[in-house]
């Protein structure tokens, strides 16, 4: 087993893009590799500024819970997406943007941060890099 | 043998870590780098850290919510 960590971001929403980002940048931080795949609603958090305009996963209360949670999360110093996204690029982690969801939802590669995408691929791509991860997650 | 200093105080989960790996990666083998903190649980996972990258971690010193870690690279 190779020490690297592979995700399938599938969510879109905010507190799941700051869990797969958190994971993926504490591994960096440790000294793994890390693959993020970026597959259905979570593919469109790719799109150009959509990373943090995602909802709740619970308590969204029509973005109400939303706006208390990112104040909270402003007091308590917490790191923006932006800046956990920019430090993941510089500690070398990888995206892999899934192509069929592009194709269902009609997401050209123009619509996408493509500054920040390594690769574009279908489920074998993610086998290839999960076969030798030792930590595989779908958030 | 440069001395890289890294103040994180104020920061939580995960900057402490990823500031301590980005100074790693940009300092030269030889140079210490020193960081500064104030959340608790990166007093306890940055050691861990540096175990896992090989790294000797030379002091560990303050308490949990104001401490001083020096690692050499």
């Amino acid at each position: 087993m190779a020490d690297k960590t592979t995700i399938i971001v599938h969510s879109g929403d905010l507190d799941k893009i700051y869990s797969a980002l958190i994971v993926a940048n504490g591994s960096l931080a440790m000294g793994m590799e890390v693959s993020l795949y970026f597959t259905f609603w979570g593919l469109l958090r790719l799109k150009k500024g959509g990373l943090d305009k995602g909802p709740l996963s619970k308590m969204n209360f029509l973005g109400l819970g939303r706006m208390m949670i990112k104040s909270r999360m402003r007091k308590s110093n917490v790191a923006s997406l932006d800046r956990l996204m920019s430090d993941f690029k510089e500690l070398g982690g990888k995206i892999i943007a899934c192509e069929m969801t592009m194709e269902i939802m009609g997401v050209k590669r123009s619509d996408l941060r493509e500054d920040l995408i390594d690769d574009y691929g279908a489920v074998g791509t993610y086998i290839q890099e999960a076969r030798d991860s030792s930590i595989t997650l779908l958030i | 043998m440069a001395e890289i200093k890294v103040d994180v105080r104020g920061e939580t989960c995960p900057v402490p870590l990823v500031e301590m790996r980005k100074a790693v990666k940009k300092a030269a083998t030889g140079d210490t780098i020193e960081i500064l903190g104030t959340n608790a649980a990166s007093k306890k996972e940055i050691p861990m850290a540096a175990a896992a990258l090989e790294l000797k971690v030379l002091s560990i010193e303050g308490n949990d919510d104001n401490w001083t870690i020096k690692i050499l690279k």
